[in-house]
């Protein structure tokens, strides 16, 4: 395959896999600066609404809490995994594995992380969330003077980040520098490129 | 095209969903587990068509009290409001932002119908071995994985004004289960269109001709 160049089934037309040069470096600074952006999408208030003289703000999670002292509990811990967990361990597990993969083999529990990151990351709503942002700011608009916070612009740049760590990332370049179950890592999977194995049992 | 194509599984082949390794297992019955990262090993996803169905059936259970059922209640000086899926859409219509309103109608009452309209279609044509469409019902299948979770907006949405419209006397918002239903709806058909595998929409072309391409 030629940088950056894709491979598609020839069967069903889906893509099967880009060759991205860099991807490993290219993710890491990515993933760093989305951890950035998680954390003021988290800790600033998203907005802040002030009516009667009286004002109002929230955070995600302090909206999370409040559906579950609503009673709502369920939903409360739904929304705090789509917006906040489900992303945290996305970008967390996404620095462990680079990290570790700098200097290959790397250990086996990284290819744990590497089938784990793909879950969060299925998980993950930060870009959903910021719809549903925006809806309720028009609805709430309605009723009284709302002002949107800092957290909802590092919310912006978590989704564009987020995207550009995961198209970026190259998965299989990073399986092929993780040690594999019984301790053994052919290399000629890195160099040779063929990822055809003989499973001996 | 009429030649027999060589599949993966007819040659023995098997690709890890976990890490991508192809690998070839002794044998075909018991596959065992991936030699690179430990997952176990499947030609198909397991008992896929079972699974969807139940999923699927257990989604379209919850839709209706998810859109009967309030998902929130207003409570103001003049009185309470409750407020379904439906309502919502409604109000924002009303007050001039039809754009959202349309966003919310296609993420909120649409995607989850058409989602599980489509698994249902999926499910059917596979089980009666239809080799006609393939390339489109794979196409189906993959934007159904991409569109899902946007029906999940609704339950944002509510979150937010919840916590914000906190202003007793004068005016409060208090969630009610129609939102648990609906989140249930989004999470179940997320899970069903996971537990299909659009492989199974080209097992029935095995050995015959395609029809399209």
């Amino acid at each position: 395959m030629p940088p950056g160049g894709t491979a598609c089934c020839p069967r069903c037309g889906h893509k099967l896999a880009t060759f991205r040069p860099g991807s490993l470096e290219r993710t890491t600074a990515l993933a760093v600066a989305a951890a950035i952006a998680f954390l003021f999408t988290n800790m600033e208030p998203l907005m802040t609404l002030s009516v009667a003289g009286r004002e109002a703000s929230t955070t995600i999670a302090g909206g999370a809490w409040k559906m579950w002292m609503e009673g709502e509990k369920i939903t409360a811990l739904l929304i705090a995994l789509f917006a906040v967990i489900a992303p945290a361990l996305q970008i967390g597990f996404m620095l462990a594995i680079l990290l570790s993969v700098r200097r290959p083999p790397a250990p086996h529990w990284v290819g744990t992380l590497l089938r784990w990151v793909g879950i969060a990351g299925s998980w993950s709503m930060v870009e959903v969330m910021m719809l549903g942002i925006l809806v309720s700011l028009v609805k709430i608009a309605a009723l009284a003077k709302v002002v949107p916070g800092v957290g909802i612009f590092a919310a912006g740049g978590l989704i564009v980040l987020l995207a550009a760590m995961s198209s970026s990332f190259d998965p299989r370049e990073a399986w092929s520098r993780v040690r594999w179950v019984h301790g053994e890592w052919p290399q000629r999977v890195l160099s040779g490129g063929t990822d055809a194995a003989e499973a001996g049992r | 095209m009429t030649a027999v194509a060589r599949t993966g599984m007819r040659e023995g082949f098997v690709s890890c969903e976990a890490c991508g390794l192809l690998s070839r297992p002794v044998s075909p019955e018991e596959p065992g587990e991936c030699p690179r990262c430990g997952a176990e090993l499947e030609f198909r996803r397991r008992d896929a068509i079972q699974r969807t169905w139940a999923l699927v059936i257990a989604a379209t259970i919850c839709y209706l009290p998810a859109n009967i059922l309030p998902v929130m209640r207003t409570t103001s000086l003049t009185g309470e409001e409750p407020d379904t899926i439906l309502s919502g859409v409604v109000i924002l219509y009303e007050t001039g932002t039809w754009y959202l309103a349309l966003i919310l109608l296609i993420a909120s009452v649409m995607i989850p119908l058409a989602k599980l309209a489509s698994l249902a279609y999926l499910l059917v044509t596979v089980q009666r071995g239809s080799v006609r469409n393939n390339r489109e019902r794979t196409r189906l299948y993959r934007v159904l994985e991409i569109i899902g979770r946007w029906s999940m907006v609704d339950v944002f949405v509510a979150t937010f004004v919840v916590a914000l419209i906190q202003l007793k006397p004068l005016m409060s918002v208090a969630p009610e289960p129609g939102v648990l239903f609906f989140s249930a709806v989004v999470i179940l058909t997320i899970i069903a269109a996971e537990s299909f595998d659009p492989r199974l929409i080209w097992d029935s072309s095995q050995g015959k001709q395609e029809t399209d391409d």
